[in-house]
């Protein structure tokens, strides 16, 4: 295996991906609504095609703020569904998403002939080739860098969930726990719920580009739902989720380099092999974690049998 | 008599003026879906009193209670918590959900849950401080708790888990407070031990208001009663309101089962 500077660059990039979708994701899956991840990262689609027909450019503020928009309407239609037409929320999730996201395919495929938007791009992303799209070549301690877009606008992403993270760490726990509390002591948790819809959809858009939407749906709910075995703690999980989300990104960069290479194939999708990882990091969890793992608790039920 | 008197009477005795009510309900209709939950609520409690609200099933109790904390729309009527509306009198209320309305599995400790108490007075971005921590700690200590402060809340049982809800309650330090069936499944123990807390709430001239659903208590515990049925059947004192004739009119057909019970109760008094 050969390392270069843009194998590091593409596990960078992977890592503050999954970061930042994880920082996110421990709120959705305490608050049990881990698939409005889902259903906002294909909803956006139509934010994002609507967004490049008017201004007809690929520019990320646009886009940004045409997905932001759209995440956020999925947010509200899911909840007017779920309460005007008989069917719970996840049903009303699964019609929202998907006529959007069918609305945004029908949107780029129209728009595809003079329009460098790629649907599959959407879906695995494209990685490997984030590092080629140098913007920035600063010198720190005598080396010289070349900052890839991608690292730049997904730092900034982590950067601004981590500060909203810490910032409404009080409100984000009471809200999740118990919502009707919060809102009764005048913390509204709806205005929290679509803050949170918000940054979800903002950062799904950020990390599309890079990993595509089933890394980010993957790491939205992925390390949040591991790091819960691991700890009783909400400030534990939140800084443990991240820690596996980068522990996926880098497991999953050196496997994707090595792994196929047994089997006699070249290297394979770095994004996909992030998932995978972190799906093997859960499994692993799931089975040994000292407190809530299977078999620990096996062996605590045969041992008080005893 | 001078004005002066006047507000010193008020201040005095707040129970008095009507401005000053702890709670009063006027024409409260709560709807969904077009049906109504619960019909032109009219309501006064006054200061100081320890209150069951009962009725069957589906009567609406938790209802009331949201919507007098604008949990859910109105639609229509009148709330007024001492005179004032909920949202600005909202620091004076304390509110206990129903036990099932949380997931005990969340990554709290029993401290974390009674320190949320202090985030309505503590306002947005603002930390818990030490203080708060300590105070929380001391509402442990008086529910009797202190030992399992930092225990993961799925690791408590039910009595301990709705004592902790009520020492978040206490760190609210409200003036009035909403319990919606802070009793439900708990054992003696923690009956008796939550009875002696009311009690002491109330002592401190507080007001609570309390779901319940035991009604062979109602009379041992409770020195106000409202009986709801959708409307208000009847609301005042308990002595005088918890009758057979009011409970029959309350649960109708339904109180059939344990009339013979409410019977006892009422004719043991």
């Amino acid at each position: 295996m050969e390392w270069y500077s843009i194998d590091t660059w593409i596990v960078v990039i992977g890592a503050l991906a999954a970061g930042a979708c994880a920082l996110l994701g421990n709120f959705l899956v305490l608050r049990k609504m881990s698939m409005m991840g889902d259903a906002i990262s294909h909803a956006v689609l139509p934010g994002l095609a609507i967004a490049f027909l008017v201004t007809g450019a690929r520019a990320s503020l646009s886009m940004f703020i045409g997905a932001a928009i759209v995440g956020v309407l999925t947010a509200v239609f899911t909840q007017w569904i779920s309460r005007f037409g008989k069917v719970d929320e996840g049903a009303s999730m699964g019609i929202v998403f998907t006529t959007l996201f069918a609305l945004g395919l029908l949107l780029i495929v129209q728009g595809a002939d003079h329009v460098d938007l790629d649907p599959s791009c959407v879906l695995y992303g494209a990685i490997e080739l984030t590092p080629l799209d140098v913007v920035w070549r600063p010198t720190l301690f005598g080396c010289s860098l070349e900052v890839p877009r991608a690292a730049l606008v997904l730092a900034g992403v982590t950067l601004f969930n981590a500060v909203f993270v810490v910032a409404f760490f009080k409100e984000l726990r009471i809200s999740s726990f118990d919502a009707e509390l919060a809102t009764a002591m005048g913390i509204n948790s709806k205005l929290m719920h679509y803050l949170l819809m918000t940054l979800v959809a903002v950062t799904t858009v950020a990390c599309f580009e890079a990993v595509g939407s089933i890394i980010v749906i993957a790491m939205l709910i992925v390390p949040a739902a591991t790091a819960h075995l691991l700890t009783d703690r909400l400030w534990l999980m939140v800084v443990l989720s991240v820690l596996i989300a980068i522990g996926s990104a880098v497991l999953g960069h050196l496997s994707a380099l090595i792994v196929p290479g047994w089997f006699g194939f070249a290297d394979t999708s770095t994004s996909g092999m992030m998932a995978v990882m972190a799906g093997l990091i859960f499994s692993t969890v799931m089975l040994f974690a000292p407190k809530y793992g299977v078999l620990p608790r096996l062996v605590r039920k045969t041992e008080a049998v005893r | 008599m001078s004005q002066a008197s006047d507000s010193f009477m008020q201040i005095e005795q707040p129970g008095i003026s009507s401005r000053s009510l702890p709670l009063k309900i006027r024409d409260l209709t709560v709807a969904y879906h077009r049906k109504p939950v619960i019909w032109d609520i009219d309501l006064s409690i006054p200061e100081g009193k320890l209150v069951s609200i009962v009725g069957p099933n589906g009567a609406g109790k938790s209802t009331l209670i949201k919507a007098c904390l604008e949990l859910i729309p109105r639609t229509s009527g009148e709330v007024s918590i001492y005179g004032q509306s909920y949202k600005k009198a909202r620091k004076r209320v304390g509110y206990v959900p129903q036990r099932e309305s949380v997931d005990w599995d969340f990554p709290v400790s029993a401290l974390d849950v009674v320190a949320m108490g202090t985030y309505g007075k503590l306002g947005w971005f603002r930390r818990v401080s030490k203080r708060s921590k300590a105070l929380s700690m001391e509402a442990l200590e008086r529910v009797g708790l202190a030992d399992y402060a930092h225990r993961q809340i799925s690791q408590l049982s039910g009595g301990q888990q709705q004592r902790t809800f009520l020492a978040r309650a206490l760190v609210q330090d409200a003036d009035i407070y909403f319990m919606d069936e802070p009793f439900a499944a708990v054992d003696a123990a923690t009956e008796r031990a939550i009875v002696e807390l009311l009690k002491e709430l109330q002592k401190r001239g507080k007001t609570v208001l309390v779901v319940h659903h035991d009604l062979a208590t109602v009379p041992q515990y409770f020195d106000w009663t409202v009986l709801l049925n959708m409307r208000v059947v009847a609301a005042g004192p308990t002595d005088e309101v918890f009758t057979q004739e009011n409970l029959r009119r309350t649960y109708g057909g339904k109180l059939t089962l344990f009339t013979q019970a409410a019977n006892e109760v009422v004719q043991s008094r």
